[in-house]
């Protein structure tokens, strides 16, 4: 009985969920995104990572301390590649500063919000930082302990947000909008009214993740694509792969496949070889795997990003309220390339790992490209 | 809490030495490292803190594995219970009472299915509550769109606010442990607990229902997850639906109740023993941390910790495991 | 957990039993989704189905030589990351040393499987939390090797072993090699139950090991050998799987608990005592049809895990409650 009431429930639920999602769907701010894209960055020239888009600037003079001091970082966790090679970015970037950085503390919460709340606490109170880096796990999750944090230290926030606005500079990229604007964008321009788009993406309910599809999908429908699904794949690749074989034998045309992140993009490919189609067009991420077929297999490809940089940004931001500079904020906001087929070639890296994401700007860093797992 | 702690007679040894080892620990590697501010009074709390979400659904789960059951489902009730508490709330105070209510009535609901089928349904309770878990994970993540929200800023004391410098989350933690501790170790039907999952037959033969004692052991179970879903709530002001599951809260609530002494098959352990399991995997997020570890290497050093610390016991048993 | 002294005609007959359930609802499955896609009796279609099904179907049989014994592995699915990741960086990219890397694959999960074992029959650890932390301590390591993301490369004679489908053969059509290699596990994870006083032995420690010690039986290394052919039906599943769709740091994630859904659909009792290379079969076959019938559905993610979980429970139920009439 309690269980058909709940798989009641569920059906209820279900429909009104989707009546309801309406909350990674803002018109102004995928306005305000597509503005962004078409903005020229401030900063120096050849250096994403130290950019920014926008005038408004914070003043830091408060934070300015002398000597040698000491960063810390509270980490929602390194559980997929992208996470890795911006931890890799950040470290590195602090070895650059080994004259004013006394040590980096790096703190992993393993994606876990109840751990970072700990692990932000435990850091305010060892009293051994002088400034705060945090990439939130979750964006309300981590509100409360970030604003009891910035009572004690300067704070600097990256990647995810925090609701309150007294960090010193929450840094990011243009966004999920932005995102899913270039990506949808490109498919549309290469597609004509009524063909059929598969949407593959990771995990629903995350807003990075939902807000790309929401300006994809918005641009499709205007465009008048037909979107024949929109699949969660887990970013695990056999999923993927299978996903699309499912339609392929369902005898459905795909003219093109969207992705929310690329990591697997290089499986969904996989499926129309097995099956002898020919490759659709496709929107990827900057990955080095998906970079390679693009340019071995000669795809009509796109790849928008969502900058590893960011994460070298984090430390010379952190550096730079420390020495008293003024710096972008109170929102830091890095420009957000996409690899298209003029610039492709100078993206590949054939020396590093498959997963490596080439917007990483960490190619004039200590340690590349072992640091990141590529060869010499 | 250690005075009637010490009253128990099952479990204690293991308890006493596991907490002792953990905070022996936690000081080594404080003083080592240099954080001697860890040693204050505020990063005892601290430490502490980082008990409550897990000490609470691992006190139920010490229930259920008690009377020879186990429970899977609490990480994805967790999640449920966050998200329904947010949603009812919906940053209003008024509706703090009405939205606990219908979260603690949500886990008795669930335990209730869970024990009937375990109990009732002669169904392995690892695939019963696997099963109920994959419902309910399925139920919210369904739902999600719909059932967004945030507890109201009043419900979050209950995660930040303290009285007299002590936390009132260690306080819950505490009043809790002490009722589990309790129940099992004073009422008749912590008794019939321990005779369930000792001797199935016997306590069959002496006239004990099993069947209902299973059923509420698994109620109970549920309303800790439930407690540890509504603390979790307040502490990260909404819940999302994988709160449950990223804190893997369900396989760490068995590891820290086995590590604590508590038997697999049922009828020995106790309250005790799981706060000193959960006290160890406290300190070792604490001391990796001051350590610096890296987060896979981590990982590995858990899974030894978990073999090692449960063999410590183990290795006495005589007769067989599977 | 009631013990009734069984002879060898009585579990023979459950064993049918079993095999009779889980092929039922298999063949009750596989024709749901031809239903809603006719193009899956191809057999074309249905090799590739059971191209996609091989590593689930290999963890299965892995899993059942463990749930005989009375035990669980949970780490199953860590082996079959770290298989994955290890063949990539330790291939590199070279064919030459494609199967030489093989035999150290094997000889990892060997190790992996051993050290369950003998932590499970010497330190008396139940095996839920010894693999519990083998999994733990194997994803961890996995994940340290690799720095946490894919690296190196896997050449294609590598990728072919789960990847090439041969076509024009005479009888069949196309016939992949990952089917090959399913048949040939299959048959010797039957032959191991079935043909060698290994299978009787298992089922006799499942059931009551404390009797099988006083009968004589090697209880303990009949523990250990099961969960090694698991740990080495890991690396089988997880070549499989690399060759199938390439290298990545989830590739095993969840597989553990799908094998033990697909031992326990299939009939197969958890607690040891009973059960089949049929129950694990086809238990496994039952279960990734309802995953492509569900895919086929179009459902949204979310109703998959909830399906699955009143599939679970019911398949559960249904055994149980054909137990307790029979007795």
């Amino acid at each position: 009985m309690t269980l058909r009431t709940l798989l009641a429930t569920t059906v209820a639920l279900t429909f009104a969920g989707h009546a309801l999602a309406q909350d990674f769907n803002d018109p102004a701010e995928f306005k305000k995104q597509r503005e962004l894209l078409a903005m020229t960055p401030q900063g120096p020239e050849g250096q994403p990572w130290a950019q920014h888009l926008g005038d408004s600037m914070v003043d830091t003079a408060k934070y300015k301390k002398d000597g040698q001091v000491t960063l810390c970082f509270s980490n929602a966790g390194v559980f997929n590649p992208w996470r890795v090679v911006g931890l890799n970015n950040l470290t590195a970037e602090a070895e650059l500063h080994k004259d004013r950085l006394k040590e980096l503390i790096v703190v992993d919460a393993e994606g876990k919000d109840d751990k970072q709340i700990s692990d932000i606490e435990a850091l305010v109170s060892g009293g051994k930082c002088d400034a705060l880096i945090v990439s939130p796990n979750t964006t309300a999750a981590l509100t409360p302990a970030v604003e009891a944090a910035c009572a004690k230290l300067p704070i600097i926030v990256f990647d995810r947000g925090v609701n309150t606005s007294c960090p010193v500079t929450y840094i990011h990229p243009v966004g999920g909008y932005g995102f899913g604007i270039t990506s949808g964008e490109f498919i549309a321009s290469k597609l004509k009214k009524g063909d059929n788009v598969l949407a593959l993406r990771i995990v629903p309910g995350v807003d990075v993740l939902e807000t790309r599809y929401s300006a994809a999908k918005t641009i499709f429908d205007e465009a008048g694509l037909n979107v024949i699904g929109s699949e969660f794949t887990g970013s695990d690749r056999a999923k993927t792969k299978a996903v699309v074989e499912d339609y392929i034998n369902r005898g459905e045309k795909i003219d093109a496949i969207w992705m929310d992140a690329g990591d697997t993009a290089t499986a969904a490919l996989e499926a129309f070889e097995d099956a002898g189609l020919p490759y659709p067009v496709i929107s990827g991420e900057d990955q080095q795997d998906f970079l390679r077929k693009w340019k071995a297999d000669k795809l009509t490809a796109i790849a928008p990003s969502y900058p590893t940089y960011q994460w070298r940004t984090a430390v010379i931001a952190a550096l730079d309220v420390l020495d008293g500079k003024s710096v972008p904020g109170p929102e830091w906001v890095l420009p957000q390339p996409a690899i298209t087929e003029d610039v492709l070639t100078q993206y590949i890296d054939e020396r590093m790992p498959p997963l490596h994401y080439s917007l990483c700007g960490c190619q004039d860093l200590p340690g590349y490209p072992e640091r990141w797992g590529g060869k010499k | 809490m250690s005075q009637s702690a010490v009253k128990l007679n099952v479990g204690m040894p293991v308890a006493l030495l596991l907490a002792l080892m953990s905070i022996g620990l936690f000081v080594v590697v404080a003083l080592s490292t240099g954080e001697t501010a860890q040693l204050s009074w505020q990063g005892a709390t601290g430490l502490l803190q980082r008990m409550v979400a897990l000490g609470l659904v691992a006190l139920g789960q010490t229930f259920v594995i008690l009377v020879g059951s186990i429970d899977l489902s609490v990480a994805a009730l967790i999640s449920a219970v966050a998200v329904l508490a947010s949603h009812l709330m919906q940053g209003d105070p008024a509706m703090i009472v009405p939205a606990v209510i219908a979260c603690l009535g949500l886990c008795a609901i669930v335990g209730f299915v869970n024990g009937a089928l375990v109990a009732y349904g002669g169904i392995n309770p690892l695939i019963a509550t696997l099963g109920t878990g994959l419902i309910i994970q399925g139920v919210l993540a369904a739902s999600f769109g719909a059932l967004q929200g945030t507890v109201a800023r009043e419900f979050q004391i209950l995660a930040y606010g303290g009285v007299l410098g002590i936390p009132y989350p260690l306080l819950l933690l505490a009043s809790l442990s002490l009722a589990a501790a309790f129940v099992l170790d004073r009422t008749l039907f912590g008794a019939r607990i321990y005779a369930v999952g000792g001797n199935p037959d016997g306590a069959r033969l002496a006239g004990i229902r099993t069947e209902r004692v299973t059923l509420s052991a698994h109620m109970v179970a549920s309303l800790f997850a439930g407690a540890g879903g509504l603390y979790l709530a307040a502490r990260l002001q909404s819940g999302t639906p994988w709160i449950g599951r990223d804190g893997l809260y369900d396989l760490e609530s068995i590891a820290v109740t086995v590590i604590g002494g508590t038997i697999l098959a049922g009828g020995k352990g106790g309250v005790a023993g799981t706060l000193a399991g959960v006290l160890l995997f406290a300190t070792l997020d604490a001391s990796f941390n001051m350590l610096g570890i890296d987060a896979f290497l981590k990982q590995v050093l858990r899974g030894v910790i978990v073999i090692a610390a449960v063999a410590v016991h183990a290795v006495r048993a005589k007769g067989h495991v599977a | 957990m009631t013990r009734v002294p069984q002879t060898t005609p009585s579990r023979r007959r459950a064993g049918r039993i079993a095999l009779n359930a889980g092929l039922v609802m298999f063949i009750v499955l596989y024709a749901a989704i031809v239903l809603f896609q006719p193009t899956y009796l191809e057999p074309g279609l249905f090799m590739n189905f059971l191209r996609r099904a091989a590593p689930l179907v290999i963890l299965a049989c892995g899993q059942l030589y463990v749930i005989l014994t009375g035990g669980f592995d949970l780490s199953m699915g860590a082996v079959a990351t770290l298989v994955v990741l290890a063949a990539s960086i330790l291939i590199n990219g070279d064919p030459e040393i494609t199967w030489a890397v093989i035999g150290v694959l094997y000889g990892m999960g060997i190790a992996v499987g051993l050290m369950n074992g003998l932590v499970v029959a010497f330190l008396k650890v139940p095996s839920i939390i010894t693999t519990l932390g083998t999994m733990l301590l194997v994803n961890g390591l996995a994940l340290a090797w690799s720095g946490g993301a894919a690296r190196g490369d896997l050449p294609d004679n590598f990728r072919n072993l789960g990847r090439l489908v041969w076509r024009d053969v005479p009888g069949l059509g196309t016939l992949p090699v990952a089917v090959v290699v399913l048949v040939g596990f299959v048959t010797l994870a039957w032959f191991g139950l079935n043909g060698t006083v290994y299978g009787k032995r298992a089922l006799a420690v499942g059931d009551n090991p404390r009797a099988s010690e006083l009968a004589g039986a090697p209880v303990a290394a009949t523990r250990i050998i099961a969960f090694v052919v698991s740990a080495v039906s890991a690396v089988t599943a997880g070549i499989l799987l690399g060759g199938f769709s390439g290298v990545s740091v989830n590739a095993g994630e969840g597989l553990e608990l799908q094998a033990i859904a697909a031992c326990v659909i299939g009939g197969a009792q958890l607690l040891g005592g009973r059960g089949s290379i049929w129950s694990a079969t086809f238990g496994a076959l039952s279960l990734f049809a309802l995953f492509t019938l569900l895919n086929l559905l179009g459902l949204p993610q979310a109703f998959r895990d909830s399906i699955q979980g009143v599939i679970l429970i019911a398949a559960v139920a249904v055994t149980a409650w054909r137990r307790r009439r029979r007795t």
